[in-house]
């Protein structure tokens, strides 16, 4: 497949991909780091490039109920966030879930208030881990491109019909311009195709009832059927996944391995800080020390049992986190993958980067793997350890 | 457009019996009043309270039409999103069923009108969207348990502003929420109750074929908030009109219309007395709030007055 090299910021690069799914309906309100995006698709809209109506409502919370009722109506549709915005929307993020509707969102990663800060972190997107809905994660203006048309797919399939997010961070992958490969139109509607939702509201002769009072008698099965989808999502996430490989030669799963093959020491992330990483193990494997990367794409539904396997074996793992469980056990990331871990014996440990956007150096990855070095050969680490911080 | 009785009679009910509403609930009343007029091709938002608890339980629905209930605050949201999905698959001729027109409707009590859902609204008639929102105003919120409202009149008991030794009941006046909808500019505003049955389907009518937003307020005369004889709810909507405490009025592009002028009204203390929230008023020492309810609902009525004579063509 012919591929045009382009130069984009991660929010023009998913503006574009989102457009190239021809969605009928957008609703969204504008926070920053997440602005550039709906911008750059108001442009479209305003040039006629797209035919998608937008809905520029006067909230997060709007935003979220108007793309319900828009996907309720068999509509595809998106929205685009950040940080207090989707904190704003959190009520309805669940709902979006529970009535299983397809819808796509932007998830420019930005630090949770307070105090208010407008950099990176994920402690956003992790505050509704648990809402239902599918979380990839990226790690440049590519990935998030990629996700960004993959995501149609994997939401709209008949065996998952869950609402995806996309995450890529605020402003070291949002407002950073990069070199990306972009399908053409017509083959990234081709790979799309058009949405055949199973219900509508606006079918007068086929009336339907859409969110009805739901009590102790039947919630806890609806709740499964959501359970159930997400069992079902990650073949159909992968099944999605190589078939945009085979069109673009782009391969993805549910995480990428990095030097991971015979490295004795793993680190564990999420989103852009990988690339930071890569530079670092480049150097230490130079130096001839076994170490390597995993990083995750879907956080939601979370791949235990692939990270067991992958992780099995290994003399030290860390796991570094770009946001905080405040009176956890270490970050949302350290958690889910020491829980998934359980049984290994292998030693593992955890971090807390890069909150508010502080930058996360080659310094602060080197010392990350000085310590795994040292867990290797039988040190003890804290459980959870600070990297980056004036103490 | 003259509402005809025998045809609405003959319309299909579009909200089955069957439904859970109390025993003289005159909200249920005035949806089934909408749907006569409304007709098939209609998507009901709902607003969560008691009418979409009512109407809804799964796996049953009393809906006959396609309805949709996502939250309290987010009706006028959701339905801008049914009514701008259905103009984007309008324009891209993918409609299930090819349609010219569908009635885009959303519903909700005061609380989450006045209160909770006024941010949604606001945003939604602001945006122009082809849709009518109707308020079903029983002034407090009744499906958690009668807490006052913003719309709650002034000295109703409630459970959350209670009569008691020292309190009497709710301490300001219920807000004018249909005038911050006069304020939207939009096509069409009016105030209506499930008494005047002509009214309201005219009014509703008007609503639908308005080229833009439209908003009906209903008075919806509650038994139990309002503590009164299930058979009477009726008499209490037309009694309202009667004192002018609930003018039926329409403005139809910023121009005001009273659509009935009581010749001799009544006394609203009249109407206070048969509704048990209000029974501590008529204490003795409480003169004085019969008094302020009766001053403040004649300075409303004059100042519709003058509304309508500024804006008459």
């Amino acid at each position: 497949m012919e591929q045009k090299l382009v130069a984009l910021s991660g929010n023009e690069a998913v503006a574009y991909a989102f457009k190239q799914a021809r969605p009928h309906v957008a609703a969204a309100f504008p926070i920053t780091p997440q602005t550039e995006m709906m911008h750059k698709y108001a442009e479209f809209v305003a040039n006629g490039e797209s035919t998608t109506e937008m809905i520029l409502v006067e909230s997060e919370h709007s935003a979220m109920s108007a793309a319900i009722g828009s996907a309720a109506a068999g509509a595809r549709t998106f929205t685009a966030t950040s940080s207090a915005g989707f904190a704003l929307m959190w009520e309805v993020v669940y709902i979006a879930a529970s009535l299983r509707l397809p819808i796509c969102m932007a998830m420019v990663n930005r630090a949770l208030s307070g105090n208010i800060n407008i950099h990176c972190d994920h402690s956003d997107s992790m505050g509704g881990r648990d809402a239902g809905w599918i979380h990839l994660f990226s790690e440049n203006a590519q990935e998030s491109y990629d996700n960004g048309i993959m995501a149609w797919r994997i939401a709209e399939h008949m065996d998952v019909r869950l609402p995806v997010m996309v995450n890529y961070d605020g402003f070291i992958i949002s407002h950073t311009a990069d070199a990306l490969y972009m399908l053409p139109d017509d083959a990234a509607w081709k790979f799309i195709g058009k949405y055949n939702p199973a219900y509508t509201l606006l079918n007068p002769e086929k009336p339907i009832t859409v969110g009805p009072l739901d009590l102790t008698d039947y919630y806890f099965e609806h709740k499964t059927s959501q359970l159930a989808a997400y069992e079902k999502a990650p073949a159909i996430i992968q099944q999605v996944s190589d078939e945009f490989a085979d069109l673009t030669g782009r391969r993805y799963g549910f995480a990428e391995e990095y030097k991971l093959d015979d490295a004795d020491m793993v680190m564990v992330l999420l989103g852009s800080s990988a690339g930071t990483c890569k530079d670092v193990i480049d150097e230490y494997r130079e130096k001839g020390v076994k170490v390597g990367l995993l990083k995750l794409r879907t956080f939601r539904p979370f791949p235990a049992a692939y990270l067991a396997k992958v992780l099995a074996g290994r003399k030290a793992v860390c796991i570094l986190d770009r946001s905080a469980s405040f009176g956890g056990q270490g970050g949302p990331l350290y958690t889910e993958t020491r829980s998934a871990m359980y049984g290994l014996q292998v030693p593992v440990h955890g971090y807390i980067y890069g909150l508010g956007g502080r930058d996360f150096d080659l310094k602060q990855a080197a010392s990350v793997i000085e310590n795994l070095k040292k867990v290797a050969a039988g040190g003890e680490i804290a459980d959870i350890n600070l990297l980056g911080v004036r103490l | 457009m003259a509402v005809n009785l025998k045809q609405l009679t003959q319309n299909e009910d579009l909200l089955a019996g069957g439904h859970r509403a109390c025993a003289g609930c005159t909200g249920a009343n005035i949806l089934r009043q909408i749907m006569l007029t409304a007709g098939k091709d209609t998507v009901m938002g709902g607003a969560t309270g008691c009418m979409e608890v009512i109407t809804t339980i799964f796996p049953y629905t009393a809906w006959k039409t396609s309805f949709i209930h996502s939250a309290f605050e987010n009706c006028a949201a959701t339905i801008s999103g049914v009514e701008t999905a259905f103009r984007s698959l309008k324009k891209h001729g993918e409609l299930p069923v090819p349609r010219e027109k569908m009635n885009f409707i959303a519903f909700g009590g005061d609380g989450g009108t006045y209160d909770i859902g006024l941010q949604s609204l606001s945003g939604a008639m602001e945006r122009g969207h082809n849709m009518l929102y109707v308020c079903y105003d029983n002034e407090a919120y009744m499906n958690t348990g009668i807490q006052r409202s913003s719309a709650t009149p002034l000295g109703a008991h409630t459970s959350t502003a209670p009569a008691g030794s020292v309190k009497q009941g709710k301490e300001q006046n219920r807000k004018d929420l249909t005038k911050i909808l006069v304020a939207h500019n939009i096509p069409y505003v009016a105030q209506t109750t499930p008494y005047h049955w002509k009214d309201l389907a005219t009014k509703v009518e008007k609503a639908l074929a308005a080229d833009g937003p439209a908003f009906l307020n209903i008075l919806m005369p509650c038994t139990v908030g309002w503590h009164f004889d299930p058979a009477i709810g009726m008499e209490l909507a037309k009694e309202a009109v009667e004192n002018n405490f609930w003018p039926l009025f329409e403005v139809e592009n910023g121009v005001y219309t009273i659509n009935h002028k009581p010749k001799d009204p009544a006394p609203v203390a009249e109407w206070m007395k048969k509704q048990g929230r209000f029974k501590h008023l008529f204490k003795p020492g409480n003169e004085h709030l019969l008094a302020e309810s009766q001053a403040w609902v004649d300075r409303e009525w004059e100042k519709l007055l003058k509304l309508e004579a500024m804006t008459a063509k």
